[in-house]
């Protein structure tokens, strides 16, 4: 009895707080509803960089290792690991009351155990072109409860994809590119069609040289020889692996006109490849690396995406 | 040679039943506490208590909704299954890794050597890499069961591919076996790197995490599915502990005391598919374990195999839990793949545990 008397308290004073709260403007315009989940987890780097985009870093309680941006997110928050290896226990731990994952995550017995938690897991479908971008940040908003602050970021987005496609349109001819995965082994890995890394070359209007192979696989060295790229892109200091000179040493770049004029492009990966709202300013970022003499201009800065990074490390 | 330990330097027979007893009552005692241990000890702190009350009202077959229905959750459906099943492939893998070396006559053999652990992870890989597409036309109890189903398939396909070549007139050759088994193993591999090869970024990640192993998928369906296997090779060995202390001598010798050695080579190879197989499709390759356990015992209690299967079946389960209770806090939420506990603490240990007993091995 006592404890009921206390909860009635507790309610009490809540609900005299909330309308004082308001008198003082202390909510938002548009405040989520009472009834949405407080506590998110969010699994996959588009999630979490959406989640945030919408302001709702506050209820993110934990995310996955793919959550590379804010670079914040990982370092702040408790990481339940890859996406596709969930521990059930693990995610429990954080007591979310909402989970929001990227098609893909489980494994299937994981994700029934939370279930039968009575845990909602909802999943978003891994988004590849401007369409699914603003879906799948209107979906999110949904499920979070902020179905206006998600029409508004998916409005936002969707202008500077309008941007984008205005900027494809002043490239005279597409110049082809390769992307390197990794290059530790003997022939490098590269990203073929069907890849993350292919739909961003088609948005950022870069034609990708690989396109014969098909996911990301080894490549042999004569047909990159073979395709000749403008261009190689790569991310960001993932590992020594990486370096221009260890790809300067690799048979299957030399002689190809990237190597020649040292156009080794590195780009944050997680930028160039969640598919999160940073999307259109990740593509033009590429676009204005390999038509650095078109000038292309820059799109609008966000504030989900404070100091856009110019992306380029490399040479010029 | 430093392991020759399968010798049956056989103790004295007055002395043996109060050290079996020993050796019995401590992998006992080693496997209570791993449970417990596995019950209690997880990311989300329950206290005991509380633990002890969820089980109870599990057995009066309540089961508590509201708040507590997390925490019931996590005991009934996540804890106790993982448990349960941590002793079941734990047990299992090290029988199998036993049979294998009394059968074998050879320390160094265990179910990874002779292709059956390849099998297992070729016709796993061909079904994370393919089954995807044929989940689609199959019904979803089974689509779900596809990849434990394949792995003990891919097992048994590569035992029974090993005995049908080691055989001849009615004879099984272990040399030819042994043999036959790296071949079959190397034939396991390459399949799986040409799969691995077709396989997308995702698929790729799949199958790495599954080859090193985990309880993490335990349920109680999984459970239910490795108990008879590993009923089964429970059963065999209690039936095998004789012959294969007479096959250690040789086999004219075994065959001179009586023993039907054709029958226990045929036993063996069934049991070894049962334990290797089920605990590979239940919990992906899990390594060390079935190598090193039977040692351990041997260098404890002796080669004798009475002892020997019984002791490194509950060593082996106790073993097992403890790698896992590591597994699952150490990086949590997150959580390692419980191949790399077993052989990063493991391995280390047994070789502190060479190290401390070579000379009295060289002899």
């Amino acid at each position: 009895m006592v404890r009921r008397v206390t909860i009635h308290k507790a309610l009490a004073a809540v609900l005299l707080t909330v309308p004082l709260a308001f008198a003082a403007g202390g909510l938002p315009a548009w405040g989520a509803s009472p009834s949405s989940p407080q506590r998110i987890l969010a699994i996959g780097g588009a999630v979490t960089e959406t989640l945030y985009a919408l302001g709702l870093e506050d209820r993110v309680v934990a995310v996955d290792t793919s959550s590379t941006y804010p670079l914040r997110a990982l370092s702040e928050k408790p990481n339940v690991g890859y996406l596709r290896a969930l521990s059930p226990e693990g995610v429990l731990s954080v007591g979310p009351d909402l989970i929001i994952a990227l098609d893909g995550a489980g494994p299937p017995d994981a994700v029934k155990v939370l279930k039968g938690a009575a845990i909602a897991f909802e999943t978003v479908p891994e988004a590849r072109n401007e369409a699914g971008v603003l879906a799948a940040i209107r979906r999110i908003a949904a499920l979070a409860g902020v179905p206006e602050r998600g029409e508004e970021l998916a409005q936002a987005v969707g202008e500077d994809f309008k941007a984008l496609a205005l900027i494809r349109a002043r490239i005279p001819a597409p110049r082809s590119a390769v992307f390197v995965l990794s290059a530790s082994g003997a022939a490098p890995v590269v990203g073929g069609a069907g890849t993350g890394v292919q739909a961003m070359f088609e948005l950022a209007g870069v034609s990708n040289a690989m396109a014969a192979l098909h996911g990301y696989k080894p490549a042999v060295g004569e047909a990159v020889l073979g395709a000749d790229p403008y261009a190689i892109v790569l991310m960001k200091d993932q590992n020594h692996a990486l370096s221009d000179d260890a790809l300067k040493a690799m048979p299957a770049f030399a002689g190809t006109s990237a190597l020649m004029a040292g156009r080794f492009y590195h780009i944050d990966g997680g930028y160039l490849l969640s598919f999160g709202p940073r999307t259109p300013q990740a593509a033009r970022d590429l676009a204005a690396l390999i038509y650095p003499e078109l000038a292309l201009p820059a799109l609008p800065v966000r504030a989900y995406d404070p100091a856009s990074p110019a992306a380029a490390s490399g040479a010029p | 040679m430093v392991l020759s330990s399968v010798s049956p330097v056989a103790p004295p027979r007055a002395r043996r039943p109060r050290r079996a007893l020993l050796a019995l009552c401590l992998c006992g005692v080693l496997v209570i506490l791993a449970f417990l241990a596995s019950l209690a000890i997880g990311p989300v702190t329950i206290a005991p208590g509380r633990i002890v009350e969820i089980l109870a009202a599990a057995l009066r077959g309540e089961r508590p909704g509201g708040a507590a229905l997390r925490e019931a959750v996590i005991v009934l459906d996540v804890r106790l299954p993982r448990t349960l099943l941590g002793l079941l492939v734990g047990g299992g893998i090290a029988l199998a890794g036993a049979l294998t070396q009394g059968i074998f006559r050879n320390p160094l053999a265990d179910p990874g050597l002779i292709g059956i652990s390849n099998g297992a992870a070729l016709a796993a890989a061909v079904w994370i890499v393919a089954g995807g597409h044929l989940a689609f036309y199959l019904p979803p109890a089974l689509a779900d069961a596809g990849l434990p189903l394949m792995a003990f398939c891919g097992a048994l396909i590569a035992t029974v591919a090993l005995y049908a070549i080691s055989t001849h007139e009615g004879r099984t050759s272990v040399v030819t076996m042994l043999f036959a088994g790296i071949a079959i193993a190397a034939l396991g591999a390459a399949g799986t790197g040409l799969t691995v090869f077709v396989a997308s970024d995702q698929q790729l990640r799949d199958f790495t995490f599954w080859s090193f192993g985990s309880l993490g998928g335990a349920t109680w369906q999984k459970v239910a599915a490795a108990l008879p296997f590993m009923v089964l090779l429970a059963v065999i060995c209690s039936r095998l502990a004789r012959a294969l202390d007479a096959l250690a001598l040789g086999e004219a010798e075994a065959f001179h005391v009586g023993i039907d050695v054709q029958r226990a080579k045929w036993l063996a190879i069934l049991g070894i598919a049962a334990g290797a197989g089920a605990s590979v499709a239940v919990a992906g390759v899990i390594g060390f374990i079935g190598l090193v356990v039977p040692h351990l015992i041997r260098l404890m209690f002796g080669p004798g195999h009475r002892l020997l299967l019984p002791c490194a079946a509950l060593l082996g389960g106790a073993l097992l839990l403890g790698a896992d209770v590591v597994a699952r806090t150490i990086v949590s939420p997150a959580e390692l793949p419980l191949g790399v506990v077993t052989a990063g603490f493991g391995a280390p240990f047994f070789l502190w545990l060479l190290l401390r007993r070579r000379a009295a091995l060289m002899g």
